[in-house]
């Protein structure tokens, strides 16, 4: 080395004036760390508010999480009962997890260190195993930097003031890129699977409405379900009830993406054509229906492609049951049922109408001659309000009102009306007497956020200006001297909690109020009617307060003969849930005689 | 020399002297290096071949495995690519961000290049000081990111969050303070007589052949040679920044070396610069959901400058939800094969991991 280069030697010598300075090491464990803010360590679960949806088990590709069970969680509704258990040894940390939790409830800690020497002790159930980390959050996702679309697209509908004026459809539907968007929207955890009665394959269809495969979708949906385009527009949804992104945010429109999949096949043709079911070679069983409801069209439509020789009794003039002559015709029309029945009839479905069980023809004729008898026949008398001066004229019952209106009538019920209940098929009979011209009253005895009845039916009618008298009791009926309804007189009501359940309303004495009107529809509820069952029959037909009692299988307390819809105790009373009905029916009834 | 017998020695895979998991087959004459081959094969873990069997965010957490010193390309050059092939557009403040973190990286793994370039010189003190004040810098990328070395931070759409409350405020204090510590290093390392030594002349990158063996990066720059995807063809918001691109004739590792001093400066002032204009709005145009998200069908390549030099993704898309191909282009492949049995022949063998530290080589980066 060049003695010339003396700075290339002398000057590295700085580093000695480093010497005695403070280090920028902290002293472990003596000083901590500050830990960032925003710090992705070990997770945090919030038992409560996780769903089980397992979309974290989902996105994780390192196999890192799994979905146990836990002996303190049960599954419920929208809830699979099921949580995340992390594996260390493969986490990396990325937190795709925490990003595309739906609920929110799956967080990272600031914690990161765990020292042990058992490799079974990396194997951590977030929430359960370091519920003190709950302090300690960092990472997570809020409603901005969260993965999730929580905001449903839109439906389009008719303008309010446009829409009283005509029978015309409400909901417009999802075009083609609205579907496409909404359907991305799902992130396939079929909690809604499990809470749909007939236990439809949702997150499939979704995806492949997604995937722009239209027809693939129809064909899953018929899989299960051959009155689609019905629920399509009128379904209870139960599945978006317990929709994941429901936590946060705004379920998926699953009701209105099986709607916009069945619009997509025009009529019965291409229904068929789409469809392609398996039909099994025809076999020497008959099966005869009673009712071409919900119930009995789902029964003869699955078992007329198992083979069975069905006939299917319907004492109206056209098929549908409560969903023809019960729903109005603004949320379901006529062409839309007609289209889909006429599949069913071209896939073997042989449908009697005006045939009233118990007068045309009698039940034991049926009876014995079938193999198997499914009875869907619906409720179809309705609760009385049990008040003074009830028998008045101009007082209707809500499926006397809904059946005439649906079969076309053109009803005088005057200028003012009033509807008592607050169920669906009461803001039916209110938006059915606004379509009339009438200015509407509907009484309900709690409050809105009890009405059992759609959100957004109730949005519906208050944007249609139908006035909601919400804690009001009816008393009586005031008539006129010729006999007909003038007013009625109720009392305002006040919610009293008692225990567990749900606030009870108890009139406010001396709060009788008076209010004037032409008509009075009784929307409270319906009940079934037995007439058409010979004596021996009903004697023996067990019985659940007024409901038919059945087995699993949809099976009666009388050999042979089946039941479903809203007559049976079995599931809730709505079209759905009488799909469901039909299609163990189905199974059952196929079961008993083909031995499979 | 001619008289003593040629011997194979193994470099690596475990070698201090390493830059990662390969080796190098030498064979030598004394001390002086006869021929070289670089051996790969050591942590081969399919990667790309994963890709394909992950959805587009998936994809996302192995990213940063690629080269673990410095992961932030390329996360960012993936994103550009599936921002190509999709048409999305990114904030303008996404931009601003993603310009701050790359540069950012840039220092931390030039600091991280200090310890292994000085180390192998067998000057370690500058190593214990250029690694400690890399963790300001790392504090940085924790606080915004959440993770000190696997950010996975940039995405397709923008970045993953905001930069958090005072984190702009503890950047210009961290680059002060860096700015401030640079004249040490100069002191210990370019200043050093030992360092000159033992750089100047060698492992020379011819600058007519630089171009050919496909050099790029600081070892280009170090032949003279200007060459950086940031000016040539910008992507973040490196088109409204203004910034120079030292180059220094030589080609050895001398050069390279003050190239890569020269870039730190450059860079905290781009990041200078970036949080000083730094837009409001979104910082992120949100991806659908990543479970039904379909990138249109096509092919995309996009590249941004890592310290090694250019790194690029090339995806390729049927318009599914997965990527159909996608490959990884880096520098370290040819610096660390073809360039490095080029120039090894002639050096002396303690000169080997010099050499190696000099050129950029992430043996991961290689083995995708």
């Amino acid at each position: 080395m060049s003695i010339l280069n003396l700075k290339g030697i002398l000057t590295p010598l700085a580093a000695l004036k480093q010497m005695g300075k403070e280090p920028h090491t902290i002293n472990f464990p003596d000083e901590q760390k500050n830990i960032s803010k925003i710090y992705r360590g070990f997770h945090h679960n919030d038992l409560d508010l996780c769903i089980g949806c397992g979309n974290c088990e989902t996105i994780c590709m390192n196999d890192a999480i799994d979905m146990i069970g836990l002996a303190e969680i049960a599954g419920s509704p929208g809830d699979s009962g099921l949580r995340p258990r992390i594996d260390y040894g493969r986490c990396c940390y990325c937190a795709l997890c925490v990003d595309v939790c739906p609920s929110g409830s799956l967080n990272m800690t600031s914690e990161f260190m765990k020292v042990t020497p058992d490799p079974y002790d990396f194997l951590m159930t977030p929430g359960k195993d370091n519920p003190e980390a709950v302090d300690k959050l960092s990472f997570k996702a809020d409603m901005e930097t969260t993965l999730n679309l929580f905001d449903r697209v839109p439906m389009r509908e008719l303008d309010p003031e446009e829409r009283v004026k005509s029978f015309a459809e409400v909901f417009l539907g999802y075009n083609e890129e609205e579907a496409r968007i909404e359907a991305s929207r799902c992130i396939s955890c079929g909690l809604c699977t499990e809470s749909c009665p007939v236990h439809m394959h949702i997150p499939e269809y979704i995806n492949a409405i997604a995937n722009a495969d239209d027809e693939a979708a129809i064909k899953i949906i018929y899989d299960n379900n051959d009155l689609p385009e019905m629920c399509g527009k009128v379904c209870t949804r139960r599945c978006e009830d317990v929709c994941a992104l429901q936590v946060r945010g705004e379920a998926v429109a699953i009701r209105w993406l099986k709607g916009y999949a069945t619009s997509r096949a025009e009529n019965a043709e291409m229904i068929a054509e789409i469809v392609k079911p398996e039909v099994r070679e025809p076999n020497q069983y008959k099966v005869g229906i009673i009712g071409a409801g919900p119930a009995g069209l789902t029964a003869g439509y699955y078992l007329a492609l198992k083979g069975y020789d069905i006939t299917v009794y319907e004492a109206q003039n056209d098929p549908g049951g409560m969903i023809m002559y019960g729903i109005p015709k603004y949320r379901l029309p006529y062409d839309s049922i007609q289209k889909q029945v006429d599949y069913m009839k071209n896939m073997g479905v042989k449908i009697h109408y005006n045939t009233r069980v118990g007068k045309d023809i009698s039940f034991n004729e049926i009876y014995d001659n079938s193999d198997a008898v499914f009875m869907g026949i619906g409720l179809q008398d309705a609760w009385s309000l049990g008040i003074q001066d009830e028998d008045a004229e101009g007082v209707w019952s809500a499926v006397d009102f809904l059946g005439k209106a649906n079969a076309g009538e053109i009803l005088d019920i005057g200028k003012r009306v009033v509807v008592v209940g607050g169920g669906d098929v009461s803001i039916d009979c209110s938006r059915v007497s606004k379509r009339f011209g009438a200015d509407v009253f509907q009484s309900y005895r709690r409050r809105v956020q009890e009405m059992p009845a759609d959100p957004e039916e109730i949005e519906g009618a208050e944007q249609e200006h139908i006035h909601l008298m919400t804690q009001t009791i009816p008393t009586r009926v005031i008539k006129d001297e010729n006999g007909h309804v003038k007013g009625m007189e109720y009392l305002n009501a006040e919610m009293i909690s008692e225990g567990a359940g749900r606030p009870r309303p108890v009139a406010i004495e001396g709060s009788e109020t008076i209010i004037e009107c032409d008509s009075i529809i009784a929307a409270i509820g319906q009940k079934a009617n037995y007439d058409l069952l010979p004596k021996e029959i009903v004697d023996n037909l067990e019985m659940v307060k007024d409901k038919i009692k059945v087995n699993e299988d949809r099976l009666t307390s009388i050999p042979k003969l089946f039941a479903g819809g809203d007559a049976v105790k079995f599931g809730n009373s709505d079209a759905i849930s009488a799909i469901a009905d039909g299609f163990a029916a189905t199974k059952a009834i196929d079961k008993m005689l083909m031995g499979k | 020399m001619t008289r003593e017998k040629e011997t194979t020695l193994y470099l690596g895979p475990q070698h201090p002297g390493i830059t990662g998991n390969m080796m190098i087959k030498l064979k030598v004459r004394g001390d002086i290096v006869v021929s070289a081959e670089t051996h790969l094969g050591y942590l081969h873990r399919a990667f790309e071949k994963l890709i394909e069997r992950r959805n587009w965010l998936q994809s996302f957490t192995i990213l940063c495995r690629f080269c673990v010193p410095e992961p932030d390309p390329i996360e960012l050059s993936y994103a550009l690519a599936v921002e190509k092939l999709e048409g999305r557009v990114v904030p303008e403040r996404a931009k601003y961000i993603r310009t701050i973190v790359s540069e950012l990286a840039r220092i931390q793994s030039f600091l991280l290049w200090y310890g292994g370039q000085s180390g192998s010189g067998g000057l370690y003190t500058l190593g214990q000081w250029s690694v400690g004040d890399r963790n300001y810098i790392l504090d940085l990328f924790e606080d915004l990111t959440g993770a000190r070395i696997y950010h996975m931070f940039m995405w397709p759409g923008g970045v993953r969050r905001d930069l958090p409350e005072g984190w702009m405020d503890k950047a210009y204090k961290t680059m002060d303070y860096l700015e401030k510590r640079l004249d040490d290093y100069n002191k210990l390392l370019f200043d050093n007589a030992i360092f000159q030594k033992r750089s100047q002349g060698v492992g020379i990158i011819p600058k007519d052949k630089a171009l050919e063996w496909g050099v790029v990066g600081p070892p280009l720059r170090g032949t003279g040679i200007k060459h950086d995807v940031r000016i040539d063809e910008p992507y973040a918001a490196y088109d409204k920044i203004d910034f120079e691109v030292p180059t220094y004739e030589g080609g050895d590792v001398w050069a390279r070396s003050l190239v890569r001093r020269d870039e730190i400066v450059q860079s905290i002032s781009i990041i200078r610069q970036a949080l000083d204009n730094l837009p409001g709005g979104s910082y992120y145009n949100r991806i659908p959901n990543p479970m039904k998200w379909t990138v249109p069908a096509g092919n995309a390549w996009a590249k941004t400058e890592s310290v090694r030099g250019e790194i690029g993704f090339y995806l390729v898309s049927d318009g599914s939800n997965k990527p159909r191909r996608a490959h990884l282009r880096g520098a370290a492949y040819a610096h660390g094969i073809s360039v490095l049995e080029k120039v090894l022949p002639g050096e002396n063998i303690a000169d080997v991991s010099f050499i190696l530290n000099s050129l950029g080589v992430c043996p991961p980066e290689i083995e995708r």
